[in-house]
């Protein structure tokens, strides 16, 4: 257990040099050691297929990978016929979107109802899903202080909305959602209430029964798990009438010639062989981040980081903030623009001084666009992050203003 | 250290653009985008005779995405089409005078691609 934050760097190897600024944990953070020995204990001494072998390595590769879905459920306070392991959010998206078409009979002109904030791993597979079924999509908008608004939500989640879905906070802004109140209107009308959690997980205690959803998704590689594993939860109810969304071998009961059927426990959501690796060390991050202290004292400490971050941004000519800046609500996002110089080039000259900071999008084009922007720079922090960090970065956008003076 | 990819002429060339603005009626106009990190072109070209005899463009981007437009209009204003057809990637590399990283091809190759896909529509225009 460690009392401090302060000599956390050393559990990270790339972090280990100390000229190396890394703020770009949104898109995907680093691995503790940790993490990189679990994965590596599964390779070197019991890599085998899980729930099949009958040999001593296939069975202690069954209970680590069962021992991790306990790890994460109880991360999420879920139970473990609650939590599928999926190759990432927008497979876990994915996946759940062909569910839902297979098990409810949406009609022409059924409504989904989403927020402008939505990543694209959240509203492309609903697009899509409503362009199959001629379902009309609508928007949930942002209110004043880069935060949902909740009365705009009131108004366009009724009868006609089928389904709902917001992300718990925000990859853009940073912004922590309202989901319990989202759930509160889906559910008021029966409609089946989603929450990426991607951007949320790892950073606040999330806490699945008490936000009400009826399903949530993350992935692994952005809470210092490995890429390429992700989860979805479902509610145990919606669970077991859900029909599957991704077929073949582990998740069938019998299969005929002309038809199948499928397993009756969790592993009918989990088609093929899972990438057991990354779900031992997705536990194996999971088991990290309460070592260290937990997410509630992580969003303490990345917090107190954003409120620096934003205290020192004041120092740079033209700077522009796209925020939640209620440092308790965010989730560790600073959003960013300097007048007269793209966030690209921003991005860039952060990267020669070894900072790493995202230009873009951010995978949120509709929010970027309400935002009457074509691209954002984005610092993101996380517990592993110093003041120092967040200095060198304030040294770098100086450069910048006056490189583009 | 990298080599400073923001040497003067590139930076010189974002500030105070060449070539830049709109022009109608003209020959053929062609939209352009980057989407990974939001860069957008229109590229406007008079021909005549095979030669573009006039060239602009619109834009929005980094500094090298619109220091490279800037630079090609300069480059291909008076060349023939078959000449421009002859332009390679390399051409533009040498023509910005800076490394470019695999991260920033798209951004350097912006106005190029956008060129040679106005090449392409206005030979379909004159074949019909």
């Amino acid at each position: 257990m460690h009392n401090t934050f302060e000599h956390i760097k050393k559990d990270f190897p790339v972090l280990k040099d100390n000229t190396f600024a890394y703020l770009d944990t949104a898109a995907t953070s680093q691995t503790p050691q940790s993490v990189i020995d679990a994965i590596s204990d599964y390779y070197t001494n019991y890599r085998a297929s899980i729930h099949r072998g009958l040999y001593p390595v296939a069975e202690k590769a069954t209970q680590e990978y069962e021992k991790a879905r306990e790890r994460v459920a109880e991360f999420i306070h879920a139970g473990t016929d609650e939590v599928i392991f999926t190759a990432g959010a927008t497979a876990s998206s994915n996946m759940l979107v062909y569910a839902l078409e297979n098990t409810f009979d949406l009609q022409e002109g059924d409504e989904i109802v989403i927020s402008i904030t939505e990543h694209h791993a959240s509203i492309v597979p609903l697009q899509e899903f409503a362009r199959r079924k001629k379902l009309v999509m609508k928007y949930i908008p942002l209110a004043n202080n880069f935060e949902l608004d909740y009365n705009k939500a009131a108004e366009l989640i009724t009868e006609r909305t089928k389904i709902v879905s917001v992300m718990l906070a925000s990859n853009v802004l940073g912004t922590i959602h309202d989901i319990s109140k989202i759930v509160a209107l889906g559910h008021k009308v029966g409609a089946i209430v989603i929450s990426d959690a991607t951007a949320a997980v790892g950073h606040i205690p999330v806490d699945v029964h008490h936000l009400g959803v009826d399903f949530l998704y993350f992935s692994g590689h952005k809470i210092c798990g490995p890429t390429g594993i992700g989860v979805l939860y479902g509610k145990k109810e919606r669970l077991n009438s859900l029909y599957p969304g991704f077929f073949g071998g582990s998740m069938i009961d019998v299969v005929e010639k002309d038809r199948a059927t499928w397993a009756d426990d969790i592993s009918r959501f989990e088609a093929g062989t899972s990438n057991i690796a990354g779900v031992i060390g997705l536990a194996a991050a999971v088991t990290y981040l309460e070592d260290i202290g937990g997410t509630k004292a992580i969003h303490s400490i990345v917090a107190d980081l954003v409120e620096y971050a934003m205290q020192e941004l004041k120092k740079i000519e033209g700077l522009t903030v796209y925020v939640e800046a209620d440092v308790r609500k965010n989730t560790g996002i600073v959003s960013f623009t300097i007048d007269g110089i793209h966030p690209h080039d921003i991005a860039q000259i952060a990267g020669q001084n070894n900072v790493a900071i995202r230009a873009g999008h951010h995978c949120a084009m509709p929010l970027i666009e309400e935002l009457g922007l074509s691209a954002t720079a984005r610092m993101s922090l996380y517990f592993y992050n110093t003041k120092n960090d967040v200095d060198r970065l304030i040294l770098s956008l100086q450069k910048a203003v006056k490189t583009f003076k | 250290m990298d080599e400073e990819i923001y040497k003067q002429n590139i930076l010189d060339h974002y500030k105070h653009p060449h070539n830049k603005g709109i022009f109608s009626p003209c020959s053929i106009k062609q939209d352009g985008k980057n989407v990974s990190c939001g860069d957008s072109l229109v590229l406007y070209l008079n021909i005549g005779n095979g030669v573009v005899e006039d060239v602009s463009f619109e834009g929005d981007g980094c500094a090298i995405s619109q220091a490279a437009a800037s630079m090609l209009t300069d480059k291909v204003k008076g060349m023939s089409v078959e000449n421009i057809k002859l332009l390679t990637p390399g051409d533009i590399y040498t023509m910005l005078g800076i490394t470019i990283s695999p991260g920033r091809t798209k951004c350097a190759l912006l106005a190029y691609g956008t060129l040679c896909t106005a090449i392409k529509n206005y030979e379909k225009l004159l074949d019909h």
